[in-house]
Parts: structure tokens; sequence; C-alpha cells
């Protein structure tokens, strides 16, 4: 007989919040998510690092939940897709990609926006190059990416864009 | 439930090493997670490295880049130090998976795992780096010669850690190209890969080496097709005989990726691409 799950307290940041829980060390951060959260916007696809669909943020740059501990959050900053909307970048991501249909399944966007963010972040000028490159690691079946591309691009264009006069 | 625990010192990690001498290191987990998992079995004690002083920057030290063995690829691709003195190595790191996956994965796992395809091994082993291991009797310095025995084989002892990696400074501002043919262009294990550092003095080679990846047990250099391009502008000509020698130099297996045969030519060609990247710079990564 195995035996039972032995937890431990951990603290961090979930989408701006302090939350301290106590979890099994060992469990997958896409588990914890999704099934002890639960926050289901994070997706699990391949399980093994490959698909980026259980992207989410750690201290602001892209890490694959599926190959992460709930032990190696301690005392991190970690942003799920559900922060989006509330997001000024992530706001302007939702939008644009509904308005340039860049969803088919919707299983991929997750990792696909939270991904998009972490780049914009930094890198509000980036080029479809950028942008390209930024999103390599993140697998679609549907859309054929190209969609998917226009909507970060627009995003891009959107933020660098000089006001406009009152 | 076994624990995963993160030392901050030397001093933590030897005793927990000695507290748990069945632990694993987990650097960045990318390898381990997925491997550890494939096996289906509960995890072993995990000694996580994420947070130990001194493992994870990358500083000057004489004419030495120095780099904590727990830095992840993307610091190491995109570091100011290593982007003006290794461009080699930021280009072999920037190689590896996607993004996210840099962000985590890190240059000691990536020669702990020893992969033949790995990809930051064929610059470390052209770049002559020094590997510092920690164990209970102190530290001591290997070659990648001595440290990588076989495929997936290394000389770390049980409870040792791959601690820092030092890099000699390349002097008189040598060409430094690494190119990697994988199956797409991101998160693709290498079919073939080369490293290459071709210093030129008055338009002719004056030294040139060469390392292929993924195309034998180790990483493959060729005397010969070095040899062939030294006293030669680094032309055509001289790149097609050279790369006569890397195709009987390498000693690829036949896989779900690629046929031997076809790692051969690709082995070749590589060398022959060479001519494109006379004024290469550093590709690593935006930071
Ligand atoms: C989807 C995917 C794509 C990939 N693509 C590539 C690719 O294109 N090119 C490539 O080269 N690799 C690739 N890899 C493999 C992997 O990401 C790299 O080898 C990575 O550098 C491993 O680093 P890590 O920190 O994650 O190692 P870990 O998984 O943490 O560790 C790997 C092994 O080394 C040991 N170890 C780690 N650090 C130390 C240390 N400091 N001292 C002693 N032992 C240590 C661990 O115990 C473990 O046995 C890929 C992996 C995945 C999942
Ligand atoms: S589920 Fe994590 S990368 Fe595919
Ligand atoms: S929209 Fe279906 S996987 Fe991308």
């Amino acid at each position: 007989m195995s035996k039972p799950p032995e937890n431990a307290p951990i603290s961090f940041f979930l989408n701006g919040s302090p939350l301290s829980l106590s979890v099994a060390p060992g469990r997958r951060v896409v588990d914890l998510l999704r099934e002890d959260l639960p926050l289901t916007g994070t997706k699990e696809g391949c399980g093994t690092g490959e698909c980026g669909a259980c992207t989410l943020l750690v201290d602001g740059l892209p890490m694959l939940s599926c190959l992460m501990l709930a032990a190696q959050l301690e005392g991190r900053n970690i942003e799920t897709v559900e922060s989006l909307e509330k997001d000024p970048v992530g706001e302007k991501l939702i939008t644009s990609f509904e308005e340039k249909g860049a969803v088919q399944c919707g299983y991929c966007i997750p990792g696909m926006e939270m991904t998009a963010l972490a780049l914009l972040r930094k890198h509000p000028e980036a080029d479809r190059e950028d942008i390209r490159k930024g999103l390599s690691g993140n697998l679609c079946r549907c859309t054929g990416y190209v969609k998917i591309l226009d909507a970060v691009e627009d995003t891009a264009k959107n933020l660098t864009a000089p006001k406009e006069m009152p | 439930m076994n624990p995963v625990l993160f030392p901050r010192t030397k001093e933590m990690l030897l005793s927990m090493v000695k507290a748990y001498p069945e632990a694993r290191f987990m650097a960045g987990g990318t390898d381990l997670l997925v491997a550890l998992r494939q096996k289906q079995k509960a995890l072993p004690p995990l000694i996580g490295l994420e947070r130990m002083e001194g493992m994870g920057d990358i500083l000057k030290e004489g004419e030495e880049i120095s780099i904590g063995a727990a830095c992840t690829l993307k610091e190491v691709a995109s570091h100011p130090l290593t982007r003006q003195h290794l461009p080699l190595l930021c280009q072999g790191a920037a190689s590896v998976g996607g993004p996210a996956l840099r962000n985590m994965a890190t240059l000691g796992g990536n020669l702990c795992t020893a992969s033949p395809a790995g990809d930051t091994l064929p610059a470390l082993f052209l770049l002559d780096a020094r590997l510092d291991l920690l164990s209970e009797t102190g530290l001591h310095t290997l070659s990648m010669e001595a440290f990588i025995t076989g495929p997936g084989r290394t000389a770390l002892l049980p409870g040792e850690l791959l601690h820092r990696i030092r890099i000699p400074i390349p002097q008189n501002a040598p060409i430094q190209h690494f190119e990697k043919v994988g199956n797409r262009n991101a998160m693709a294990i290498a079919v073939a890969s080369l490293a290459a550092l071709i210093r030129m003095e008055q338009g002719l080679v004056a030294e040139a080496r060469l390392a292929w990846g993924s195309v034998g047990p180790k990483v493959i250099r060729s005397s010969e097709a070095e040899a062939a391009l030294v006293g030669k502008p680094l032309r055509e000509e001289s790149l097609k005989e050279a790369a006569f020698y890397a195709g009987k130099a390498v000693q690829p297996i036949s896989d779900i990726r690629a046929s031997a045969d076809y790692r051969k030519t690709v082995s070749a060609s590589l060398l022959q691409r060479l001519i494109l990247y006379r004024d290469s710079d550093c590709r690593g990564e935006q930071s």
C-alpha cells in the first residue's frame, strides 16, 4: 500500500493575491491549478513540455506548468490566463484575438495568450518575426497560426500607436 | 511522498545529499520530470538547484567567463557577457526547445543529460569549457572530454554536483557559428548540428575547430576536416574538401528522426554552409 501523501505548506502570489495552501510538494502545478484550485483556464496538452498549452507566467516569464512542481512556487508570482482581462496588455490581446478570429477550438489559446503577454510587456515594439519566434514553443492544431500571428501583431501595433490628440 | 528541497548554500546542499543519498538533483526539470513520469513511479526525493546561491550567475573572471550550472538557457543566450564573448554558446543555447522551455532548462542540465543531441555540447567542446564539480570531498575540475563519457553518461559520481562552467574567452575574434538541423524550427531535437570556431589571419584560415552534434555517441571532431581548411581562404572549394572528411568522421545512427545516410549528408552540408556565415555574429536572444 502506498503511503498517503504528506502535504507541505506553500505560499505564493496567484494573479495578484497572496495564497497559502497545503499541497503535496511533488504535485504538478498544472494539476494544482486545474484540480485543486480549480482554475481550469490553463490547459494540459502533451504533458511533456512540447505543446505550450500549459504555459503560465512565473515572475513574469513564460514557463510550462506540466513540468513544474508545486514546491517550486514558494514565494513566486504566478499569473494564469484567468488574470488576462485585468491586465492592460492582456485586455488588448483578448480584443485582438476576437477581432482577428484567431480561435478555433480554443485549446491552445490560453498558452498562446500568456506567451504573447510576456513578450509584448517586454517588447511592445515586437514585429511579426519576433512574435513568430516568441510563439515558436506553442502548438496549435487548428488555426494554421496566421490569424494568431495577426492578432498578436495587431495588439503590438495598438500598444505602440501614438496616442491621438484630444 | 518524498520531499522536494531547495538548498540555498553549498553547506545545506551537502547535508541534504547526506540525509537523502537516493535523492536526484533537479535543475529546470525539463529532462528529469519527463523521464521520471515515463517510469510512472513515485518521485524520488528531489534537491532543486534553482535557489542555490552562486549557481545562477554569469561572471567575467580574468580571461574566463564563468557560468553557474543552474543558469537557464535563456540567461545564457541573452547575457551581455556571453553575447559579447561566446556567441557560439549563445547560438547553441538559443536552439534548445522554445522560449518557455529555455526559461526553465539550464546549461548544467543540458550537460548532465549528456545527450548526443544536446545543443550546447558542441560549443562547450570547442570552447574548451572546464567543469567545476562539487562534492563532500571538495571541488575538482574536469575537461569536456573527461566529463562526457558516453551517450547519456557523465563522470559525475553519486551526490556530486556540477557547480560552474568556466570558459576561456576566445582570443583574436574568431568566427563563431552554430547551426542545427531539426525536423522543424522550434522544439525539435537536432538531426545534426555543427559548431565552428574559425580564426582568420590575413584572409587565410589560421585555426579551425569543428564539432558535430547528434551524429555519434558523443560530439564528433575531425582533425582531417579542420586541417583541410588551415592556410586557405574560407571559400567553397576548401569547405567542400573539408566536408568530404566530415562525412567520413561522423558515426550517425538511423532513428525515428532521420537515417544515418541523411545525417552524413547534412553534416557535410552544414560545413559547406559556413560560406554563408563568414561574417557571422551572435544570434542569441533578446533579453
Ligand atoms: C519539449 C522539449 C524539447 C527539448 N528540446 C531540446 C533541444 O532542442 N535541444 C536540447 O539540447 N535539449 C532539448 N531538450 C532537453 C532539455 O530541455 C535540456 O537537456 C535541458 O538543458 C535540461 O536542463 P534542465 O535544467 O531542465 O535539467 P534537469 O531535467 O533538471 O536535469 C537533467 C539531469 O541532469 C541532472 N542535473 C541537472 N543539473 C545538475 C547539476 N548542476 N549537477 C549535477 N546533476 C545535475 C539531473 O539530476 C538530471 O539527471 C528538450 C526537452 C523538452 C521537454
Ligand atoms: S502540456 Fe505542458 S507543454 Fe504541453
Ligand atoms: S485553436 Fe485549436 S489548438 Fe489552437
